[in-house]
């Protein structure tokens, strides 16, 4: 987040056979990506794209043909973000419109040879050489339709002649390369009910034929989904139309697809009556083909119909089989049973986890890397494991040889400080399918107990958690008494603050041995066994250190970038708050205690999105119900959620508290003073009960537009002279995580994993929706500026209100210490047992705290980074030294405290 | 001066002629050299910009308008040290680069002389003793990039579009051909990006004066960070490569960055990988605590010369930090080497590149 990564450690060049094309980031394909894209949310929609890569797709389809886009900027828009994204960056773009303004705009921002899709002789020879012209200038290769000033060709000899006529024009008038030109000869949809069209599929695949055969060195290409267009609203149809056409095209010469590679059946696992149907269809067997597949397709509407036949099936299968399907389904019902049975066939319990287990474990390892799974489901795999394990375990017996349990372990902790450990949790999970064994340290482990425990476990390699800020500074002390007691095992740092940014600038250089960033749990296992591997090991090590340093380089030479101003002359345009009116009176003065907040209120208070991405599943809600990719598995997830939420409620397993206060105040330079709500106009500071610190912008994000704003900048200064109250400005802290440690112990003595995270990520949504209910009362009753306010949820959730609250630790309020005034203000210890760390994180970690600032202007912004001039500013106004200063805002600082004189 | 068509074409044919006969070796920094002058700010302006509102010192590429004798002596002194191919010092003379220094509308003519100069001592060099020698017109990669934010906050934000860098490589080149160089040496690549707007740039100022495509080829070179080979925009070699391909360059290879010890391993790559002429011409070491380049020119030849051996090279040099001495101790120490073998090109797949390769 804080700093872009440039270069990514795994080259992946390759010579492939088949190519999947992503299809997902294209306007006219995909329903959602659409709506991303028209609703502005490219970030969303970058997830897309990534997405697409992580689940094998070699090329990604870009498209922006919508009446309603400006297409050719949205495009350059688009581009130049993904541009900055190294892990989507690495595959090369097809830029897919009509338009050709489109088209040049794509390839004027991309570095790598792309392919244009596409041209054609349809506006005849001089339009179609001067675009062949113009994208080789650019260095790309092309698509070439099947079409002509006549139309596009149907027949599989119409398609080659014009593939021809194109190619001879390329090669004699252009000398294109001819391995760069690609054909389309055109897919069309079959089984439409009109005859002519029944025979448009295998004209394709008879083109290829021709194609390969007459026209060397070109590729071929084509979009699937065309084909199957008959049948849609069925999915199922639609899929396995599109397995068998590709069985049939790649042999006949096809090299890549347009195709949803999540999204494809194999052809083996096609229901042989299906099968069959559909083969007749797209080989035009015989004239009623498609009457006979529509017919068969009926009973094939569902995905739920296929899991249903399946579902049957899998007990008859042979204990082996059915152990390694429960893995990889998540069925914890038979397990026991048959583990029990595998034992008295095989005799040794370790023999058993070592073989039947792990195989299934490996295979739902694999599915996971390839995308085919997703996260909740390997979670649940991982329960059905444990389960096995905890059985065997009473008749693990040291075998003949060593005596010695093989399976690798690793220490993983949340540093010292620290409460959070939700995603920890998951990449515990996810390391223990991949064969690994787990010792998970929990929360607010101090550095030598990490470290000991690895020494005495013999562990292959440590990993560290952390969430807020802080976390990053007690990571590099654990790198470095790692160093002074001479580990050199792997230490992997991840968690929502950490980068590889700050991995490779902050934490590596402390630590001998090899440090290595993580940026989601999926990511884990390869690196684990790169690092691990006998052959790898020492040139992915050698690979990291290198990456490590250019970032360095890159870092320290990327610093001392942009307009950067003093804090004198920054605090000169502070944001131009409106001065006309008097602030609004707010109804209650002083301090209110919730002490058991009904959770029905927060339940339909809760913002789901984050919780899905929680999962690792990308997507709005509700939207990501019916996503094309994970809609499934969301609405599985979604479903055991309300389940949850309804036996937390029934069984009181949380109880929610909150506290909130509204006082007098006023700015101050960049701090806000705060007074009691008695206070007297004539000697205001002995009534003043605390300061908020805030800090200030120094850099600016729109040339031009160079406004340095600080949060202070919302409050209203004293026209009378400083230190008189102008204004009003609140503070809340609220918790949803009491009780949840007790519930959370009998999660985990159950190994039941998937209910632990379950009840962590849904008591953090708690925790926040309780904020945005306080929130809402504070602006309907308790200051009382927006009485008549009437906001759906998803109108809440996109913020719509007036007023904004600000949490200690968040772009705009940066410093974590700052919570400390909050704590004090509201007493939030003792009124609702919140209590904060040594790193200032809270614990229970299911809480929120924040200020409350009024004014209809007051927006979320990022104070981003800061100079020495103002944290020695800062110093002073919080009475601490500047070293104490610099290590709370360690990620903030524009210069290296370690180097600066 | 005779730039005829004829003269071009047949400079050019000696050239590729050489290129297979042996290494050819192009001449090293200018700016260390004029360095060693101790110009103050009233060299740099002299009268023409006496008046001028910024300073002018370290824009050395305004010696070629204020002090074309001395921009002169020091391409002759990397004649006499040996140098096949002398590059023009025009290495920032684009629009983007010198609006740094508001000498943005004196670009076209800082190219023009800049190539002339070159040009005249090369000219007088061949008529002194009938040997042949090159002028490549320094292109290098301005100081925006085009597919790298600078704003990290912002990652879809750009300083430099492909259009703006387009039509100042142009002018820039337009300059440097209307001026007689022999080839044009794209140098110093960091974002391919760039390099591609050149390429386009390039491609319609030839155009625009009617220069068939063949004549005033690319040399293209690029610099690679680090260890792991990427180009300062995330590529790797081979991306880079296939990236800029379609330039039909003469040769192609890196420059500056890493030093001789650094950047061995990434041309034995390229070399490797390219069936066109390979082009090396590293720093003399890297800098030192001050910022100085300490490498001594037999260090730098020595190492050179095993690249020589090792069959690495068909044209090499130096970079920054270098001056006639190192020139003239390359020129010794691959003297009677044979020049790489070309490879064979591979035409049996289509090949693609994002910030990785993919081949298909």
């Amino acid at each position: 987040m804080e700093c872009e990564d440039l270069v990514i450690p795994v080259t992946t060049d390759r010579l492939a056979t088949f190519i999947n094309i992503g299809e997902r980031t294209n306007v006219t394909g995909s329903a959602r990506f659409r709506r991303l894209i028209l609703g502005g949310d490219y970030e969303t929609a970058l997830e897309i794209a990534r997405q697409q890569v992580l689940s094998g797709a070699e090329i990604l389809d870009v498209n922006m043909d919508e009446g309603l886009l400006e297409s050719a900027e949205v495009m350059q828009a688009y581009l130049q973000l993904l541009g900055s994204e190294p892990d989507i960056a690495r595959v090369p773009i097809m830029l897919d419109s009509s338009d050709w303004n489109v088209i040049r705009a794509g390839l004027m921002c991309i570095q790598g040879k792309s392919i244009v899709n596409s041209i054609s002789l349809k506006e005849g020879e001089v339009d179609f050489l001067a675009k062949a012209r113009e994208a080789r200038s650019f260095g790309a290769a092309i698509v070439v339709m099947a079409f002509d000033e006549a139309g596009q060709a149907e027949t599989a000899e119409a398609k080659f002649r014009i593939c021809e006529r194109s190619y001879n024009l390329l090669r004699s008038e252009l000398d294109f390369p001819a391995t760069d030109i690609i054909f389309d000869p055109n897919i069309f949809a079959v089984a439409t009910g009109i005859p002519e069209h029944n025979d448009y599929a295998s004209a394709f695949i008879e083109s290829l034929k021709e194609i390969k055969k007459h026209l060397p060195g070109v590729r071929t290409s084509g979009g699937i989904s065309n084909v199957s267009f008959a049948f849609r609203g069925n999915n199922v149809v639609r899929e396995e139309m599109h397995a068998v056409f590709l069985y049939h095209a790649i042999p006949a010469g096809l090299d890549m697809a347009i195709v949803n590679a999540g999204a494809l059946p194999l052809y083996g696992d096609i229901p042989e009556i299906l099968r069959t149907a559909v083969e007749d269809v797209i080989l035009n067997k015989d004239i009623s083909s498609g009457e006979k597949l529509l017919e068969i397709a009926q009973n094939f509407s569902s995905s739920e119909r296929r899991t249903e036949i399946v579902d049957l099936a899998w007990r008859n299968e042979d204990v082996e089989t059915r152990i390694v399907y429960a893995l990889v389904h998540g069925h914890d019902d038979y397990i026991v049973e048959d583990t029990k049975s595998i034992l008295t066939t095989v005799g040794n319990a370790l023999d058993v986890i070592e073989g039947p287990l792990m195989n299934g474990m490996n295979e739902v390892g694999d599915l996971f890397a390839q995308g085919k799974m997703f996260l909740p489901q390997v979670v649940k795999s991982a329960r059905v494991m444990k389960k096995a394990v905890a059985y065997l375990e009473p008749f693990i017996e040291p075998r003949g040889d060593d005596g010695v349990f093989t399976i690798p372990k690793i220490v993983l902790a949340t540093v010292r400080g620290d409460v959070h450990d939700i995603g920890k949790k998951i990449v515990g999970v996810v390391l223990e399918c991949n064969g690994y064994d787990v010792i998970d340290l929990g929360v607010m482990s101090p550095a030598q107990s990490i470290i000991d425990t690895a020494l005495e476990q013999n562990a292959v390699a440590i990993g560290l958690s952390g969430l807020i800020t802080p976390s990053l500074k007690e990571m590099e002390y654990v790198a470095t008494e790692m160093t002074k007691q001479n580990l050199t095992i792997p230490l992997l740092i991840g968690g929502a603050t950490t980068s590889k940014a700050h991995t490779a600038v902050q934490i590596a250089p402390k630590y001998d041995g090899t440090t290595l960033y993580i940026p989601d749990a999926s990511r884990a296992p390869s690196a684990m066994s790169r690092l691990l591997s006998l052959e790898s090991a020492s040139s992915f090590s050698a690979e990291i250190k290198d990456e490590y340093e250019s970032i360095r380089a890159t870092h320290s030479a990327r610093r001392a970038r942009g307009l950067r101003y003093s804090i004198s002359a920054a605090r000169e345009s502070p944001y131009p708050l409106n001065p006309v009116g008097a602030p609004f009176v707010p109804n209650f003065q002083g301090i209110q205690v919730f002490p058991d907040q009904p959770l029905d209120e927060l339940v339909e208070r809760i913002d789901w999105t984050p919780f899905f991405k929680t999962w690792d599943l990308a997507g709005t809600f509700p939207q990501i119900l019916s996503d094309d990719i994970v809609g499934d598995q969301a609405r599985e997830l979604y479903t055991d959620a309300l389940e949850m939420l309804k036996k937390i409620s029934d069984e009181k397993w949380l109880v929610s508290k909150g506290v909130l206060g509204i006082w007098p105040a006023a700015k101050r330079g960049d701090d806000v003073d705060i007074f009691s709500p008695n206070v007297e106009l004539d000697n205001p500071n002995d009534q003043r009960l605390g300061t908020i610190h805030t800090l200030r912008q120094q850099t600016s994000r729109d040339r031009g537009k160079d406004e340095n704003w600080a949060l202070a900048d919302f409050v209203r200064q004293s026209e009378f002279g400083l230190g008189a109250p102008a204004d009003y400005i609140g503070a809340f802290a609220v918790t949803s995580g009491i009780g949840e440690e007790k519930q959370m112990a009998i999660f985990e003595d159950a190994l039941d994993d998937y209910s632990a995270i379950m009840l962590s990520a849904l008591s953090d949504r708690l925790a926040e929706a309780f904020a945005e209910y306080l929130h809402e009362r504070v602006r309907k009753e308790y200051w009382g500026y927006s009485p008549a306010e009437s906001l759906s949820n998803e109108e809440l959730i996109a913020e719509v209100y007036a007023g904004i609250r600000p949490a200690p630790g968040y772009p705009a309020l940066p410093d974590h210490t700052e919570k400390q005034v909050i704590f004090d203000l509201l007493d939030v210890t003792n009124s609702i047992g919140i209590e904060l760390t040594s790193s200032y994180a809270m614990a229970p970690n299911a809480s929120v705290c924040g200020l409350y600032v009024f004014h209809p202007q007051a927006r979320y912004f990022g104070v981003g980074y800061v100079e020495r001039d103002q944290i020695e500013d800062y110093a002073v106004r919080k009475g601490l030294a500047v070293k104490e200063v610099e290590y709370w805002l360690a990620p903030n600082l524009n210069y290296d405290p370690e180097r600066y004189e | 001066m005779d730039t005829t068509q004829s003269l071009r074409t047949r400079r050019l044919s000696d050239f590729k002629t050489t290129l297979a006969d042996r290494i050819i070796v192009i001449d090293g920094a200018g700016g260390t050299v004029f360095q060693d002058h101790a110009l103050v700010e009233d060299n740099f302006r002299a009268e023409r910009f006496s008046n001028t509102g910024i300073d002018l010192r370290g824009n050395y590429d305004i010696l070629n308008l204020t002090q074309p004798s001395l921009v002169s002596s020091v391409h002759e002194s990397y004649i006499k040290a040996g140098a096949d191919i002398i590059t023009t010092n025009t290495f920032s003379s684009t629009q983007i680069a010198q609006s740094e220094y508001q000498m943005d509308e004196h670009v076209q003519e800082m190219n023009y002389v800049g190539a002339s100069l070159a040009y005249e001592v090369v000219r007088l060099a061949e008529e002194r003793d009938g040997r042949v020698r090159w002028v490549a017109g320094s292109l290098g990669p301005t100081n925006k990039t085009a597919s790298m934010a600078s704003d990290v906050n912002n990652p879809g934000q750009r300083d430099v579009s492909f259009n703006e860098l387009k039509s100042a490589y142009e002018m820039a080149a337009l300059g440097l051909l209307e001026g007689g160089v022999d080839i044009l040496l794209l140098e110093t690549i960091t974002d391919t990006l760039n390099a591609k707007a050149a390429i386009v740039g390039i491609e319609n100022a030839k155009n625009k004066i009617g220069l068939a495509a063949e004549i005033a080829p690319l040399i293209i070179s690029g610099t690679v960070i680090d260890q792991s080979g990427r180009t300062l925009s995330g590529q790797t070699l081979q991306a880079f490569w296939i990236s800029l391909r379609h330039a039909n360059a003469v040769a192609f290879g890196l420059n500056c960055s890493l030093g001789h010890s650094g950047m061995k391993r990434h041309i034995a790559e390229l070399s490797r990988l390219i069936p066109v002429p390979t082009i090396a011409y590293p720093n003399a070491g890297l800098p030192n605590e001050f910022g100085e380049y300490d490498e001594s020119p037999e260090e730098m030849s020595g190492a050179l010369k095993e690249w020589a051996e090792e069959s690495l090279l068909n044209i090499v040099g130096s970079c920054c930090g270098s001056n006639p001495e190192h020139t003239r101790a390359i020129v010794d120490a691959v003297r009677g080497l044979k020049p790489r073998p070309l490879v064979a090109e591979n035409l049996s797949s289509l090949s693609l590149a994002g910030l990785d390769v993919l081949h298909i």
